[in-house]
């Protein structure tokens, strides 16, 4: 279905200006709340815990239960990737790009290997 | 680094926009009033099945709602600079999960009169570099195969899962830890708030059981 029709050119950046407004409204509360934080105090670090919670729960769950183009790969091949990444992290004493390399190319090499059906 | 990452995820989110039968201009513009990729990937999948206005605006509200953590644990570091402290609003508008991280990994140990100019020159050079993607990818929509696709959206995801990973702090570290375990289990309970709730649980526990350990920081 090609929602374009239902919607016309109008109505879709109407639309746009309401999803930017419902994304500012939480960037725009965090500005006035800031301005009560102290950034040497424990407030600063829980909101930091927090939003460090959230995003690694997303990118967790995104791993583990995607949506969309990423849920048709298979879940083990996510895992030796994330895994492969992860050991190769730890070998070079927490250094985030031979880990992100290593787990790219793995994933790379699978998807590839899938695609053309030899896996 | 940070640049290359921005505009490839961005090709991504282009290529799908196309796909869902979304504007070139809108979804551009989308990249820069939006700023945050969960949020506009749940505008463009929910506007392609044709779901209702207020079902698209509250869920990628929700996909989005990171950011007001996420405001709060950055700008005070732009306090102490009064110049720079009347822009925060702006700063706030400026902010991706990239920035923000990589803001809160440098800024802290820069004058102060400097992470300001730093976080402009980097926000404006990844929402320059997240545009040039957004375009790119919506005219090359359909041509890549589906490994290089999903090989993107793959990058994507592992960029922050090591650039997260390489954190030192040792509270954000068991957020983490924390985050990642109960993400996926908030998620099934509730798809809607399952974030905010993981968010709040594993961030709450990682403070305290941090403090409880005492000592040893940084």
């Amino acid at each position: 279905m090609d929602s374009g029709v239902i919607w016309g050119t109008w109505g879709l950046w109407g639309l746009l200006g309401l999803v930017s407004l419902a994304t500012y409204v939480w960037r725009f509360a965090g500005a006035t709340i800031a301005a009560r934080i102290d950034p040497g105090g424990a407030w600063f670090q829980w909101f930091s815990c927090l939003a460090y919670g959230m995003l690694a729960g997303l990118i967790s769950r995104i791993i583990l239960l995607p949506v969309g183009i990423l849920a048709e790969t298979p879940l083990i091949d996510r895992l030796v990737a994330l895994a492969a990444g992860f050991l190769i992290f730890a070998a070079f004493k927490r250094n985030m790009l031979p880990g992100m390399v290593t787990a790219i190319s793995v994933f790379g090499v699978l998807a590839t290997l899938r695609d053309f059906e030899v896996l | 680094m940070p640049v290359w990452f921005v505009s490839l995820a961005m090709m991504g989110f282009g290529s799908l926009a196309r796909d869902s039968g979304v504007s070139f201009g809108v979804a551009v513009v989308s990249t820069v009033t939006v700023w945050g990729l969960p949020g506009q990937i749940a505008f463009v999948e929910l506007f392609a099945v044709g779901a209702p206005v207020l079902a698209i605006v509250v869920a990628s509200s929700m996909a989005n709602m990171r950011f007001l953590p996420m405001s709060i644990s950055m700008l005070p570091l732009f306090r102490a600079d009064r110049a720079a402290w009347r822009w925060r609003y702006l700063f706030a508008a400026m902010m991706s999960v990239n920035t923000w991280a990589v803001t809160l990994r440098f800024a802290p140990e820069m004058p102060e009169q400097h992470r300001a100019p730093y976080f402009i020159g980097l926000s404006i050079t990844c929402m320059t570099a997240g545009v040039l993607g957004t375009g790119l990818g919506y005219y090359l929509a359909g041509t890549f195969p589906f490994y290089i696709t999903v090989s993107l959206i793959f990058l994507n995801i592992m960029y922050f899962t090591f650039l997260f990973a390489s954190v030192r702090q040792r509270n954000c570290l068991l957020a983490l830890f924390f985050g990642a375990a109960l993400g996926p289990l908030f998620h099934l309970i509730s798809p809607d708030w399952g974030l905010p709730f993981c968010g709040v649980t594993a961030g709450t526990a990682a403070f305290f059981i941090d403090r409880r350990m005492g000592g040893g920081h940084g």
